[in-house]
């Protein structure tokens, strides 16, 4: 307890630094697969990407990250268990951040295919479980969270299926998908913003203190999604059309208005993934914080302070504005086959079941997702070429990274803990 | 430090655009015999030795294209359409070219004289294959906005629309080659033999070009009929 007391500035500045370099790798990196689809398939300009990436991470780390730190905070190792060695969840929670970090810095350098979520998960369930004891791991969570990487791509995978046959049935095997795209694609813009409207109010806003009763949510969540859906259908009006272009292509006009919609997928999207991945770096910073500042006391019922998010969202700025946008512009251009209408489909299937994952709590990882709705859109067949060896690389990347991350924790551990003590 | 991501890797490189660049670069080389036959019946051998060479560089770029395209044609690709129906019509596209450089490389070779009879029907004979060529160029075309639509639905029906014209450009060269015969065969006591015989095969030959066109029709229905 002494300990905690003596060093508290020290120990929550390491885990500011920590959670900041993170934070800094997620925006340098990872941002940058979320927001590919969108620069890939010509809805937004590289700029427009990393100006939204900027905003929409932070409003979604804020809003809605709340559930996901959470579950790095307290739902992977049971803080009950640690009784009068609090200390310890100190000590794993600093050298979780320090493995996943060094080891996404490692990985990355050698090209290996890594994500951000299993590493730190990996890194939290392999302290807990050698540093403090296998019953401190609450494997039943830790089981729901490792099902959840493999549903969470299937479920994109149907959802980006549903809606590519939805919008062929609707839009583009008609008589005049021009028309079509006009009249139905206002309701898809509505849909995207009462999606994310409600996940947020139901499952994100307590976090800021918010709470409001289940049938005010649906009524805001309703307008939000129609004053985005008004936005959407101005922005269409405003269109040019020319038969002309047509001639080469005939769905390049059908396309341009599947491009306003793909900018509010897009929104969405970097949305969803700032409520789910920023909680990757600011989670543990949230548990030594708690910690350290109630000296020892391990408080069960406190929320994740503001400013603690705001520092995750923070740090991506920063990794976007140092890094990121070169990321974002080799992703991005990787990405050429990807048509606005397809792009939409995968995206939106993607950030949906991103932002019903950081409602329920459970980290998951964002690219694994997006590329589990990409496939479900091949599977309509929709795309000219897709590489299922992609599946491959993702499961060989779990393999790899749940141990690195856990021995590399471990490690860190014990070297605080012989260093404080 | 750029990390591999997954999301840019599961994006292969689609067929559909190299294969439209190959049957584009194969109809540039078939069209040029418009202007040959022309140039061999106006008996101006210097213009049909320079259209010859032409001919020649079109086929071997569009030699080029194919092996480009079935490089990047891994076996691990996912596609809305079977890899070796590609590879196929790929073949099939360049056997078009393939019979055009024959053509212009026989006629060249032994400066053939096409015989007055013939001349005007052969100019309209030679202009209906290329335009079976051409309309394969664009059903082939048509393959981008076929995966748009997910290889459904009415763009279904109006490609079947367009491998059924390009069916009858087909019937009709092959009624065009047998007026030819038919002429040939009234006068070709007055040809020299060999002479005779190279014309038949020669006739026969352009004829081909129309028959290849209309089998890349009928590899592209097979991709529609799933």
């Amino acid at each position: 307890m002494d300990i905690l007391v003596a060093n508290s500035t020290l120990l929550i500045g390491m885990a500011v630094v920590f959670g900041l370099f993170m934070a800094w790798g997620i925006g340098a990196n990872d941002v940058a697969n979320a927001m590919g689809t969108s620069v890939g398939s010509g809805a937004l300009t590289f700029k427009q990407a990393v100006i939204i990436a900027a905003v929409f991470e932070c409003a979604g780390a804020v809003l809605a990250g709340g559930e996901v730190t959470k579950t790095i905070r307290k739902g992977i190792v049971d803080v009950t268990s640690l009784g009068d060695t609090p200390e310890l969840l100190v000590y794993g929670m600093l050298a979780s951040l320090l493995a996943a970090g060094i080891w996404l810095l490692v990985a990355t350098r050698m090209g290996w295919p890594v994500s951000t979520t299993h590493s730190i998960v990996g890194a939290i369930v392999g302290f807990g479980a050698v540093g403090i004891g296998m019953e401190a791991v609450q494997w039943t969570k830790v089981g729901t969270i490792a099902m959840s990487w493999v549903t969470s791509p299937l479920m994109a995978g149907a959802i980006a299926f549903a809606l590519f046959r939805s919008i062929q049935k609707l839009i583009i095997d008609t008589e005049e998908p021009l028309e079509k795209a006009r009249k139905y694609v206002p309701y898809y813009i509505f849909m995207v913003g009462f999606i994310m409207a409600m996940v947020t109010l139901l499952k994100g806003l307590k976090h800021v203190g918010v709470n409001l009763p289940f049938e005010q949510n649906l009524l805001y969540a309703t307008m939000v999604g129609i004053i985005i859906a008004l936005i959407g259908t101005s922005m269409i009006k405003r269109l040019k059309f020319s038969k002309k272009e047509d001639k080469d292509f005939h769905y390049t006009n059908m396309e341009k208005i599947f491009g306003v919609l793909m900018i509010f997928t897009a929104i969405a999207m970097a949305f969803a993934h700032g409520s789910n991945d920023v909680a990757n770096a600011i989670g543990p910073v949230a548990a030594v914080y708690g910690i350290v500042s109630s000296a020892g006391e391990i408080v069960a019922k406190s929320a994740t302070p503001v400013w603690i998010l705001l520092l995750g969202g923070v740090g991506i700025v920063l990794g976007l504005a140092t890094y990121g946008h070169k990321v974002i512009a080799t992703v991005g251009s990787g990405i050429s086959e990807l048509t606005p209408s397809r792009g939409f489909a995968a995206t939106l299937a993607a950030a949906t079941t991103v932002v019903v994952a950081s409602g329920t709590g459970l980290p998951i990882s964002t690219t694994h997702t997006l590329v589990g709705a990409v496939i479900g859109v091949g599977l309509a067949r929709g795309i000219g070429a897709l590489n299922i060896g992609v599946i491959q690389t993702i499961f060989l990347s779990w393999i790899v990274t749940l141990p690195a991350g856990a021995l590399l924790s471990i490690l860190f551990f014990f070297t605080f803990k012989g260093a404080f003590s | 430090m750029v990390r591999r991501s997954p999301i840019s890797n599961v994006f292969a490189g689609s067929p559909v655009k190299p294969l439209q660049d190959h049957i584009e670069k194969v109809h540039d080389c078939v069209k040029k015999l418009v202007p040959f036959f022309k140039a061999v019946i106006e008996k101006n051998y210097d213009q049909v030795a320079v259209l010859q060479n032409q001919i020649h560089k079109l086929e071997v770029e569009a030699d080029d294209l194919k092996h480009e395209l079935r490089l990047h044609l891994p076996n691990s690709l996912f596609m809305p359409m079977p890899r070796e129906r590609i590879l196929d019509i790929v073949t099939i596209q360049d056997q078009i070219a393939n019979k055009a450089k024959y053509v212009a490389t026989v006629v060249n070779g032994r400066k053939m004289v096409i015989p007055d009879v013939i001349a005007e029907l052969m100019v309209a004979y030679v202009e209906c294959c290329v335009a079976a060529s051409r309309q394969a160029k664009r059903v082939v075309n048509e393959l981008d906005e076929l995966v748009e639509v997910g290889f459904r639905g009415r763009e279904v029906s109006s490609v079947e629309e367009m491998i059924n014209d390009l069916d009858n450009i087909e019937y009709e060269a092959d009624k065009l080659e047998q007026q030819i015969n038919s002429a040939l065969f009234a006068i070709e006591k007055e040809l020299d033999p060999i002479d005779a015989m190279f014309l038949y095969q020669i006739v026969h030959a352009v004829g081909e070009v129309a028959d290849i066109a209309q089998r890349v029709g009928a590899r592209l229905e097979l991709l529609l009929a799933r």
